[in-house]
């Protein structure tokens, strides 16, 4: 049984006097333990939203309505714990990585405080045993002179230096479920790396699951195990990682690939790009919602939103008229 | 640290300098004096002149400034033309009082604003919410004076659940060493005169926390309103932690910075004295009697406790400057 299995998620925004948003609709992936997962797709697909239905973290007011299920570890479905439960699961069991390091970090409180806190609500430690741990975790995370660090403020670190305070809190209580939000982005493009690489050392030694929610194919590439990649919130295609990059079927993946810059292109060739944007779509028709923007469209992908196909070695994807396998990598 | 608060406090004295002058200036300027104060309308013009002469008016301004500052800096204020008693002892027997109730109104602006405020933000929408909103509101439009009179109705003379004048009840002989009749209760352990006094302060402290409080909850809500949505109070959610940890920590910590500075200016402006209110209670404190040396044109009182007050103010701002440091790390006080 896989760790956590997510099955037709469905996340919806309605506000009076507008139109209801369906920011996810009907996701379904699963995360073996010890296994990466990538979650791929451009802004406003979805991927967040569905992280932090997953946490529990989403405003509970009238208007957001969230359906299916997410079972984790086989017993607890996370869609329908209680905020009780769910305290003592967020931080222990699974734990959030997020974007941006400086307005994740509580600009007033020391380092210290924030990495002691969370052991002192999930693993009881007070005192010099929470210090002396907390100054391990940051040794860990491979920041230089923790006992210093612990004493200084969010504002006082580097970019790369929050984002690995950030990771410290984060398995500070060995969870077997991380979620990382975009956890590059907002970072150097060397330090991206220092983090990428972190990261996965952390999930190997660990054998911590992580879900790796990124906009970045080259992340995906470095670390996935199985990808997802979303489009206005729907998985339209999941293959494990080789094949996806091998022989994408669906044309919205395909022109994400297509449209990474690579060193061994021509010179002066224009880099390939996807016309319109999610927004322009939102919120989509029934049918495949890449249609409008999709240079494989047919007839048949207006009406019926597609099923989800699946080949071999469980690749799948939702589409009438996917790219051609090419001969090579099919043989 | 240490180094800014004493570059603080020596900024007081160009402030007080400057503040000496533009006084001087401005209470010459107002139409009649002392002298027609104490006259009235029957004055002959000879008479005039001679109680100008005797306070010493007759002179040229500059003089006047000069024996003025004189006296100051052996930080002697000069005596009341209309009472003949010296300023400073005046204001030593008048500003516990307002030191006292100022105190009240504050703790109960706090302490009802500042919770009140941050549960309007996180049920933002609520009738919870719309009823702080809109009492604020109230709060702000009634006037302090016609709110001190329905209390003093009510509660006082309807009810007799509080006294209705005056600073405590002078039956008790209680024994005067500070002259803040609480403070001074508990240092003799006359814990009659200390409640009696505590419970003399209870209706004009409400009236005058009527306007601080709705202000103090108004920023505290649009304050909790910013900080809930940043991204450390979703971090610090996502860690699991108690709901108290949470409000405290992350949220209040944060959300402090703008209610610190209300605060600050908000006591401030208290301890200037309320005049409505310390007169619809008959509470002696120093709105009224500035009141009445502003009518009497009794100028070292007006200079004195003016003085005085500005430092108060001063004072009270450095304080918040301080806690700001002490509230946010980035703040740097130099």
């Amino acid at each position: 049984m896989p760790l956590l299995d997510v099955k037709d998620l469905s996340v919806t925004f309605a506000r009076r006097g507008q139109r209801t948003v369906r920011a996810v609709d009907g996701v379904s992936f699963s995360v073996e333990a010890g296994q990466v997962v990538g979650l791929v797709g451009e802004s406003g697909c979805g991927k967040s939203v569905t992280s932090l239905a997953l946490m529990g973290l989403l405003p509970k007011k009238r208007g957001v309505t969230i359906g299916g299920s997410a079972m984790f570890a086989d017993d607890t479905d996370l869609l329908k714990t209680d905020e009780r439960s769910m305290r003592d699961i967020r931080g222990r069991d699974i734990a959030m990585i997020f974007q941006d390091p400086l307005s994740s970090l509580n600009p007033v409180v020391p380092i210290g405080v924030q990495v002691t806190e969370v052991l002192s609500r999930h693993r009881g430690m007070q005192g010099e045993a929470a210090r002396k741990e907390a100054t391990d975790l940051l040794d860990k995370v491979g920041i230089p002179d923790p006992a210093r660090r612990l004493k200084e403020y969010p504002h006082q670190l580097s970019g790369g230096m929050r984002q690995r305070a950030l990771i410290a809190m984060a398995v500070a209580c060995k969870p077997r479920l991380l979620i990382a939000d975009e956890p590059t982005t907002a970072l150097d493009v060397t330090i991206q790396a220092q983090i990428l690489e972190l990261l996965r050392g952390l999930v190997r030694e660990s054998g911590t699951a992580l879900v790796m929610i990124t906009h970045d194919l080259g992340v995906v590439a470095g670390m996935c195990d199985t990808v997802n990649v979303l489009y206005a919130g729907r998985v339209v295609e999941s293959a494990r990682r080789k094949p996806l990059f091998a022989e994408p079927r669906h044309p919205y993946t395909h022109g994400l690939l297509g449209s990474v810059p690579r060193l061994d292109s021509a010179r002066g060739e224009r880099l390939h790009a996807i016309r319109g944007s999610v927004r322009d779509v939102l919120p989509w028709p029934d049918g495949c919602a890449f249609a409008p923007r999709c240079d494989r469209r047919v007839d048949a992908c207006v009406g019926e939103p597609p099923a989800l196909v699946e080949s071999i070695h469980r690749h799948a994807y939702r589409c009438v008229n996917p790219e051609p396998v090419t001969a090579e990598v099919s043989s | 640290m240490i180094r800014f608060i004493v570059r603080r406090l020596l900024q007081l004295i160009p402030t007080l300098f400057g503040l000496s002058i533009l006084l001087f200036i401005w209470l010459r300027r107002l139409p009649g004096g002392p002298e027609t104060a104490i006259l009235g309308e029957r004055g002959t013009p000879e008479l005039r002149a001679q109680i100008r002469a005797n306070l010493g008016l007759d002179e040229p301004l500059l003089v006047q400034y000069g024996r003025f500052m004189q006296r100051m800096l052996k930080l002697d204020l000069g005596t009341s033309i209309s009472t003949k008693r010296e300023v400073t002892t005046e204001f030593l027997e008048r500003f516990p009082g307002t030191v006292e109730l100022t105190i009240t109104a504050m703790i109960i602006a706090i302490g009802v604003g500042i919770p009140l405020g941050y549960l309007a933000a996180r049920r933002r929408g609520s009738f919870l919410d719309s009823a702080s909103v809109g009492g604020s509101l109230i709060g702000i439009c009634v006037p302090v004076f016609f709110l001190a009179y329905v209390l003093k109705a009510v509660f006082s003379e309807e009810l007799h659940m509080f006294p209705s004048s005056g600073r405590q009840d002078p039956t008790l002989g209680a024994t005067r060493i500070t002259n803040f009749f609480v403070l001074d209760g508990l240092m003799t352990r006359e814990w009659d005169a200390a409640l009696d006094a505590l419970w003399h302060l209870v209706l004009p402290g409400i009236a005058l926390a009527s306007i601080p409080l709705a202000i103090i909850v108004r920023i505290t809500r649009a304050s909790v309103l910013e900080v809930l949505s940043e991204d450390y109070v979703r971090t610090a959610q996502s860690k699991g932690l108690s709901e108290r940890t949470v409000r405290g920590r992350h949220i209040l910590r944060n959300a402090m910075l703008p209610i610190v500075t209300v605060i600050g200016l908000l006591t401030g402006g208290l301890l200037s004295g309320a005049v409505l209110t310390e007169t619809v209670f008959a509470f002696s404190g120093i709105g009224a009697f500035l009141y009445e040396a502003i009518a009497n044109r009794d100028y070292p009182v007006l200079m004195g406790f003016i003085m005085i007050i500005a430092v108060f103010y001063v004072l009270v701002n450095l304080l918040v400057d301080v806690s700001y440091s002490l509230i946010d790390p980035r703040v740097r006080v130099r």
